[in-house]
């Protein structure tokens, strides 16, 4: 398969091509080559959403994967995540969920909720 | 009247930084007051990750990043009252602030510090023609109802604006579960960051309209549709290019002002920013009084809101410390051909430091320039840039020897590559 991606690395934003043997071509800096050729492989993104929390001044409570996950499981991560509640208080770092669809990477809250 | 040596007006992120500046530099007599019930400011609902790179070398949430400066304004028990806002300070620094507890309270300051943000532009600013239904709604208030109250907005959603904003709202309305139909943006090139394009809009299949704004709002109580058409280069609608769109929900992403409204009150100097026009120190054109972070022109990044706020903090310390100045000489700065802004927008040449850093926006997209950093209209040093584009703002620092003999004016301006 041949690939036509932007890098975003940096804002000048190349426009890559990868072509089947994973050579990477368009790109002005070696940091290019290393995000098509990653891009193409295994595209991974740090997922953030919210869990409902109780007994906290607001209703949601941010949270995050710990690291990156494979691009294909956002969803399957979205659906996990909208399927807790937790209760104040919460800290940040907590995790929320342990091993996330079997990616490997704990859901984390990113904000300190004290019980009110 | 309550005395506080320096008054803090905001607690986001340039309130809590430039207390910190303020007080490391040795003023201990602070008050920062916030009108929301925490401290930390817009960043609290900015729940995506891309934060705090330059500034801790680590990519956190927003909240993250608020928490942490929260942490060092506890640490150094710099007092802050909430819930609380502040609805006039004078000339002679007098801050009028009004909460539940206390009812309307004055404080009699020696230097105040305005933090208080940005707001954003809404319909009424743009006037858009058709019905004025429910379901248009600034992308700010869409990420503060969905990331701290858990409100959706709606299940089909048009999206006006490509500001990074509107971006991150489109994935994260589609992570809910909304369909997102679409973005329209005015200008030929998208105003938010190529990551954020990336990230936001092609790995969710969202199509962005490029020269084309809304054109009608249709919908009796709720939106219903809202239709779209192409623009010409003068940014007219051309007629029958209209392509319409059923739609519950049209979200604004159409620009952020500076909420200066406190200091234009006053009567201070205002600059090509929208915000109070300040030298290098971020002193106002009243004495004594520093702006800094979005009130002052808006940031995308909070690392150079931070930055930014503590060298104000750093120089209110220093006029309260040293005293009022004997003399200064004000030197205009102004954005030449291409730029947009350029903060500061005057130099006080007599209280130079050893470097002084230029914040400037450009006008467009451009490819192969130099940047002129021009003093009495000579040109005193050239960069080159392959590219530069409006959503990112551009830092550059001159040195006190290329500065300290200007007599009428500093000029940065682009020029492109022969
Ligand atoms: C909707 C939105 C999304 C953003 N997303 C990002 C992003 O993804 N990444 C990024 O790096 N930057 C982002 N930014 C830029 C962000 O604004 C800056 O990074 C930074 O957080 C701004 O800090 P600030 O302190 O200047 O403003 P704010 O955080 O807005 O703080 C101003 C504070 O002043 C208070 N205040 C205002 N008026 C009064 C008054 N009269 N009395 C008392 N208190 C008052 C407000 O309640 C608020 O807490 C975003 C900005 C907005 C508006
Ligand atoms: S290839 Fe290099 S120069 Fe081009 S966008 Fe990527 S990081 Fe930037």
């Amino acid at each position: 398969m041949e690939h036509d991606l932007i890098c975003i690395v940096c804002p000048r934003g190349c426009h890559l091509h990868v072509d089947e043997n994973l050579k990477v071509t368009g790109n002005f800096c070696p940091r290019g080559e290393a995000y098509g050729k990653q891009e193409v492989t295994n595209p991974t993104r740090v997922v953030t959403s919210t869990v409902k929390i109780n007994g906290s001044d607001l209703a949601m409570c941010p949270v995050k994967t710990f690291s990156p996950i494979p691009k294909g499981k956002i969803f399957d991560v979205m659906a996990s995540i909208n399927k807790v509640e937790i209760d104040a208080p919460v800290h940040i770092g907590d995790v929320i969920i342990h091993d996330v669809c079997g990616t490997g990477v704990d859901i984390v809250a990113t904000r300190d909720m004290e019980r009110i | 009247m309550k005395n506080v040596d320096l008054v803090i007006i905001g607690g986001g992120s340039a309130g809590l930084a430039a207390s910190v500046g303020a007080f490391d530099s040795g003023i201990k007599d602070i008050l920062i007051i916030e009108r929301n019930p925490f401290l930390g400011g817009i960043l609290n609902q900015c729940i995506h990750n891309g934060f705090g790179l330059s500034e801790f070398k680590e990519e956190l949430t927003g909240p993250e990043f608020a928490s942490r400066f929260e942490k060092q304004v506890e640490d150094r028990k710099i007092p802050y009252v909430l819930n609380t806002t502040v609805t006039s300070i004078t000339k002679d620094k007098v801050v009028t602030y009004t909460n539940e507890k206390e009812g309307v309270v004055e404080v009699q300051a020696k230097a105040i510090i305005m933090a208080a943000g940005c707001y954003e532009r809404n319909a009424g600013a743009i006037g858009i023609p058709g019905d004025r239904p429910a379901g248009v709604i600034t992308a700010g208030q869409a990420q503060l109802f969905l990331n701290e109250y858990g409100y959706m907005v709606g299940k089909k959603v048009f999206i006006l604006g490509s500001g990074d904003i509107g971006l991150i709202m489109a994935r994260r309305l589609t992570l809910e579960g909304a369909k997102v139909l679409g973005v329209a943006e005015l200008c030929a090139w998208s105003n938010g960051l190529n990551r954020n394009m990336v990230q936001c809009l092609y790995d969710y299949d969202i199509p962005l309209y490029l020269s084309h704004t809304v054109t009608r709002v249709i919908g009796k109580g709720r939106v219903e549709a809202i239709e779209i058409s192409q623009v010409d280069e003068r940014m007219n609608p051309i007629h029958g290019t209209e392509k319409r769109f059923d739609v519950d929900t049209l979200v604004l992403s159409i620009g952020l002002v500076p909420n200066n409204n406190l200091l234009t009150d006053l009567g201070v100097e205002v600059g090509r920013s929208r915000g109070a026009a300040v030298n290098q120190n971020y002193e106002t054109s009243i004495e004594g009084i520093f702006s800094c972070g979005n009130v002052l022109h808006v940031h995308d990044l909070v690392d150079y809101v931070v930055d930014e706020a503590r060298e104000a903090g750093r120089s209110a310390a220093r006029y309260l410390l040293e005293g009022k100045k004997e003399t200064s000489k004000n030197i205009p700065v102004n954005p030449g051909e291409g730029i947009g802004y350029v903060v500061p927008s005057k130099l006080d040449v007599l209280s130079l430091k050893e470097k002084t850093a230029f914040k400037f926006r450009v006008r467009k997209p451009s490819k192969n320039v130099f940047i002129d950093y021009i003093v009495d209209g000579v040109t005193v040093k050239s960069t080159f840039k392959p590219v530069i584009i409006p959503s990112e703002m551009e830092v550059f620092n001159l040195p006190k020897n290329l500065l300290e003999n200007a007599q009428q004016s500093i000029v940065i301006s682009m020029r492109a590559k022969e």
